[in-house]
């Protein structure tokens, strides 16, 4: 069995997600496929997606003017299965702040019942990183945090680790996002653990 | 280098803030993306609607420092925040080249990247800014390999080539990106031969460690974007094709009759750069009528030229 896995190619850490997925699947002794998605009929025959970091806003405008978008919305509807990190996560977000006071608005894909603040911590000066204790792992995991975004509200999605008093990876459903990078590590833990869940 | 806090309020978190990973990984992130200069909130919120990644401000366009002259210095600090204020993508600032006063203050103000530029006078004939002391990632411009790695060795977290400014011509972009494709070539070729790469190494003023690094990596440590001279969606694309992993904007988005479309447009083709028919609907975008006019660069006295701007250090 091959696992195809989809990368939201329009913008950010592409080809970080790329080797960690497959060094994953390494690690798993699956047959792991990555390519590279940046047009509607691309994600065609696909067994999952991985949405990077970058700028959400860039990556909206560019998913909307290519119809990526509303097509990755439909499958994303029927339980389609995606690990976001950071800007990722914001697109998956039902409710997106831009600031604490700002209004709420929801996110390219409003699948996951979370409440997110855009920049939570800061400018780049106050990326940071720090060992994270997550759900079901031995060792820590080493959470690279770059102008991230905050989950100010978890929902009804099960948080699989937090720090600083936020959640910074949650799951529900077919879908799991972190605020921080695994792919700017070797850590490979994480990326395993959205593959264990799609075949399962 | 580093910091390390303890959080006291969130049970004694330790966290690490600048590191090199942090530096680098930021720049990671606006790959496959397009930066563009800006000198006001309202351009920036352009730019920002326009699918950029970042934007640069400045308090003159490349284009306006060529042709106006005198000494240009770091943009006004209000200016900035107020940039910082308008946007929610990562705002970037230059500071002239050596100038650790200006880099300390943009850091300070709390930018998110530091182009430490030719665009603005160079301030220091001796030395770069010592850049890993920051918490904050420099990107750095290049002619070369060699210029690229020397940048690197100094700290600096993204390169991107230095191409020639202010001029709507992007031969010289070109001319760089692709001698720093050779030069990684060349050291790629002398991988299993350690006494040709420290010649390689020796010639470009590099420590052996780095250039053994390229030659096992077979690419820069770092994010490689094009600069100096873009000024349509089809320079863009071209640059994307020479492998580098972005672009930046200077002068020919505010410098054309059409920045709007033409700043949308030049996302477009640098997203789908791999598909022609998408570069000729960005390119379609645009007229040639509203490019900047632009500057012939072979006729230019190297006096002129914007590039050589320590070059040699």
């Amino acid at each position: 069995m091959v696992l195809k896995i989809g990368l939201l190619g329009l913008q950010g850490a592409i080809e970080e997600h790329e080797v960690a997925v497959m060094n994953a699947g390494r690690t798993l002794g699956l047959e792991v496929q990555v390519s590279r998605v940046t047009l509607p009929e691309q994600l065609e025959g696909l067994d999952g997606i991985i949405l990077p970091g970058g700028e959400s806003t860039a990556m909206i405008k560019q998913g909307t003017r290519s119809g990526l978008l509303p097509k990755l919305n439909s499958m994303l509807a029927q339980n389609f299965p995606a690990f976001g990190t950071c800007a990722g996560a914001i697109l998956l977000s039902k409710k997106v702040r831009r600031t604490e006071d700002s209004p709420v608005t929801q996110g390219a894909f409003p699948f996951l019942d979370i409440e997110i603040l855009r920049n939570g911590y800061g400018s780049q000066r106050d990326s940071f990183s720090t060992d994270l204790m997550i759900k079901g792992f031995e060792e820590p995991f080493e959470g690279v945090f770059i102008r991230a975004p905050i989950i100010s509200e978890p929902g009804t999605s099960e948080v699989l680790a937090s720090t600083r008093g936020y959640p910074v990876f949650v799951r529900s459903g077919k879908i799991m996002v972190t605020t921080f990078h695994p792919e700017l590590t070797e850590d490979t833990r994480i990326h395993s653990l959205f593959l264990k869940s799609i075949i399962e | 280098m580093s910091q390390k806090k303890v959080l006291k309020e969130y049970g004694d978190v330790e966290i690490s803030l600048g590191t090199t990973n942090l530096k680098r990984g930021f720049a990671k992130m606006v790959k496959h993306g397009v930066v563009m200069d800006v000198t006001n909130p309202t351009q920036a919120g352009i730019a920002e609607d326009a699918g950029a990644v970042a934007v640069m401000i400045l308090d003159r366009l490349p284009a306006d420092i060529r042709a106006q002259g005198g000494v240009a210095r770091m943009a006004t600090v209000q200016a900035i925040k107020e940039v910082i204020d308008a946007v929610s993508i990562p705002v970037m600032a230059k500071c002239r080249i050596g100038h650790t006063e200006e880099a300390l203050l943009l850091q300070e103000i709390g930018v998110d990247m530091i182009d430490e530029s030719e665009v603005l006078t160079p301030a220091n004939d001796a030395s770069h800014v010592w850049k890993w002391p920051f918490t904050v990632p420099f990107v750095n411009g290049c002619r070369n390999l060699g210029e690229a790695l020397r940048r690197i060795e100094e700290g600096s977290a993204m390169i991107r080539t230095k191409g020639e400014a202010g001029t709507g011509n992007v031969a010289e972009a070109i001319r760089h990106m692709r001698l720093v494709n050779k030069g990684i070539r060349e050291v790629v070729a002398t991988k299993d031969d350690p006494q040709e790469l420290m010649i390689l190494a020796r010639e470009m003023k590099v420590s052996y460690e780095t250039a053994k690094k390229v030659a096992d990596i077979g690419r820069l440590p770092v994010v490689n974007f094009a600069a100096g001279g873009i000024a349509t969606p089809a320079d863009a694309a071209m640059m994307m094709r020479m492998h580098c992993d972005g672009v930046f904007v200077g002068s020919g988005i505010y410098k054309s009759l059409d920045p709007e479309r033409r700043a949308e447009a030049i996302v477009y083709a640098v997203t789908h750069w791999e598909d022609d028919a998408k570069v000729l609907e960005a390119q379609s975008m645009v007229s040639e009528r509203n490019s900047m006019a632009g500057l012939d660069i072979e006729s230019m006295a190297d006096e002129n030229k914007i590039q050589m701007r320590g070059a040699n250090l």
